[in-house]
């Protein structure tokens, strides 16, 4: 297996201008030093509370934007580096699918239309194949022919996931970014998206980024996921590993914080004491030092690396030194 | 997890068809369509329908020339009163249904073609402006930074004045006459657009289709134009709407106060102006003039008014 996506010590920080002269007044990491790889065919979960650089990353992986620093690799291949966002020739192998169906079609055109842009940016074929292409994503997605004529307004949430899953995967793209394509449905909906990507996924051979702050739905369609906490990754570890032996105190108060739907097998809940702090004044060290209850010392003043503990990649002290009670 | 795989299995590729029943309308029909359903859209459109009848028929339907100088061809008084033959006035005399203006012109047919004049007066400064104004104001919201700052700066210091003030400074400026008021007028109603669009632009391209469009390799062009600016358009075209009423009010009062439109143009506003002295003893050379710009104003307005519910697709059946 080889690396389809790699990134590389990527940062991400917006500036707060004021005034005329446009003067910075401030910044906000939202994405700090994460690295990681994706295997071909394999999907990578990402969880994480809101605001937590999730989407942040996903946007910097499809090119919205540049990273601040670092580097991306795609294919072995330097596709993004400190202030260059990804060439957009790049756009047909990576795409993306967003969190919400309703602002996520342009509401002035045919959908059949919009799932056809991507044809039409990158000058593939005439109109007649266009058309054809069209019809066979829609039936690949589960709709019927007659809906490239109509307009978004006319589709229910789920349709209209399906159609911006048409229009990612027009391009045939080696690479798919789902940013939370499931948190603005129905339950019900929801496991309809999450099984049609599941089955794409097999059928293109696709290589997976979901973001979701859903850990059932990661569980169920992630291979690897990676835990991120005010723009850190602080825990990447296979699916497996990480629900049944999770290391980070950050990543095992999350799954506690699952529901279980059973009345008997109430977990321990570990609760999480203080408020998420404001990633515009993050603490020193450790992020997540004025909330874990294993913190000591050193958490507060040196910000900790990512070690290997087991299959894991985990960032914490407490670990590295043996600190923490096994999960 | 189970209850996931459950749910999703059998239902994965039964999709209700729910809401695709007929034939696809086109989304022009859609809007045509609630455009006729309000009322205010309804009166609107008749009024300008009318109005824009009369513009094209003119020649036809009036019964002088606009111009012409009635003394020595007929036996009229000057500033003589209205005279309707259905209204009892005596059959032997010439019919005037709007009198006799201070010229000895027939004030009927004076106003008909005025129409013809304050439509392309509304027509050409809200084209003007508007391009202009969009323009600018994509740009800025666009783009944003220190253009943005650049345009809206001066944008805000011509909306600093009065606009008919300024109007009437541009025009002594230039000097008077009806195409520098029309170009008076343009400047003074560019920023509202520019105003608008920005701040429709700006909310327009943070929506994941503008982002869609982006990740798929979208020039920059391509999203302004095929993206932000068709979707930021509804308030624009409603304010384009309403501003060709604020236009032919504001043509009216600068030709009122002589520096439009010059006599002998028939334009309601020097029709207004130049007769202004005669309100008490001529009452109809004011009335008719007036009640034709207030009518035009109305039409606009009305269907700016209709036009706002309309284009918002999302508003449907």
């Amino acid at each position: 297996m080889s690396a389809l996506l790699e990134l590389r010590d990527i940062k991400k920080s917006f500036a707060f201008r004021k005034g005329i002269l446009q003067r910075v007044v401030g910044q906000v990491n939202a994405v700090n030093n994460v690295s990681l790889t994706i295997e071909r065919g394999r999907t990578l979960g990402l969880v994480g509370e809101s605001g937590c650089g999730k989407s942040t990353l996903a946007r910097i992986v499809v090119g919205l934007f540049p990273p601040t620093e670092g580097e991306i690799l795609f294919d072995g291949l330097q596709i993004a580096g400190a202030d260059i966002p990804i060439d957009p020739k790049f756009s047909r192998r990576i795409q993306i699918i967003f969190q919400d169906p309703y602002s996520s079609l342009d509401p002035r055109l045919p959908i059949g239309d919009s799932i056809a842009e991507g044809l039409v940016i990158h000058g593939i074929g005439d109109t007649k194949s266009r058309r054809k292409a069209v019809l066979d994503i829609l039936a690949l997605v589960g709709l019927p022919p007659q809906a490239a004529d109509r307009y978004p307004h006319e589709f229910s949430g789920g349709q209209r996931q399906r159609i911006g899953i048409a229009r990612a995967l027009i391009l045939e793209p080696e690479f798919l970014v789902c940013d939370e394509p499931t948190s603005a449905l129905d339950v019900s909906v929801q496991a309809q998206i999450l099984n049609l990507l599941k089955r794409l996924k097999g059928r293109l051979n696709l290589t997976m980024m979901f973001i979701s702050h859903n850990l059932a739905v990661v569980r169920h369609i992630a291979d690897d996921v990676m835990v991120m906490y005010l723009g850190h990754a602080v825990e990447v570890a296979p699916v497996n590993e990480l629900f049944t032996t999770p290391r980070h105190p950050y990543t095992r108060a999350l799954l506690s914080a699952t529901p279980i739907a059973d009345p008997d097998r109430r977990g321990e809940r570990i609760k999480l004491i203080g408020e998420l702090p404001s990633p515009l004044n993050p603490p020193s060290g450790c992020p997540f030092h004025p909330r874990c209850s294993y913190a000591y010392d050193r958490c507060k003043t040196e910000l900790p690396a990512m070690i290997t503990a087991g299959g894991s990649r985990v960032a914490c002290h407490a670990v590295e030194a043996g600190k923490l009670p096994p999960a | 997890m189970t209850s996931l795989n459950n749910a999703s299995a059998a239902a994965a590729d039964a999709i209700a068809e729910e809401g695709l029943i007929g034939d696809p309308v086109p989304l022009w029909k859609q809007t045509w369509k609630r455009l006729l359903r309000k009322r205010s859209g309804q009166v609107g459109l008749i009024i300008i329908g009318l109005l824009l009848l009369i513009a094209i028929t003119a020649p036809v339907i009036a019964p002088y020339d606009p111009n012409d100088v009635l003394i020595g061809t007929e036996h009229v008084k000057r500033r003589e009163a209205p005279c309707v033959h259905l209204l009892g006035c005596d059959i032997n005399r010439p019919q005037h249904i709007m009198g006799i203006d201070g010229n000895s012109r027939d004030t009927f047919s004076r106003v008909l073609y005025g129409t013809r004049v304050s439509l392309m007066i509304g027509l050409v400064t809200v084209t003007t402006a508007l391009v202009s104004g969009v323009l600018l104001g994509a740009i800025a919201g666009f783009f944003g930074g220190i253009a943005d700052n650049i345009i809206m700066r001066i944008m805000d210091v011509i909306l600093g004045f009065p606009s008919l003030l300024l109007a009437i400074a541009i025009v002594a400026v230039l000097g008077p006459g009806i195409v520098n008021a029309l170009l008076a007028i343009s400047i003074v109603s560019m920023p509202a657009y520019a105003r608008v669009t920005r701040a429709s632009v700006l909310s327009v391209k943070t929506l994941d289709f503008v982002s869609a469009t982006r990740a798929l390799g979208g020039s920059p062009a391509r999203i302004l134009f095929r993206r932000v600016l068709p979707n930021a358009l509804t308030p624009i075209v409603v304010l384009a709407t309403l501003g060709i009423a604020t236009a032919i009010l504001d043509a009216a009062g600068l030709s009122f106060l002589g520096l439009g439109a010059q006599p002998p143009m028939p334009e309601w506003g020097t029709m207004l102006g130049t007769e202004k002295d005669q309100v008490f003893s001529a009452p109809h050379l004011v009335f008719f003039p007036g009640i034709a710009i207030m009518l035009t104003v109305l039409g606009f307005n009305l269907l700016g008014d209709g036009l706002r519910d309309a284009l918002d697709p999302r508003l449907n059946t």
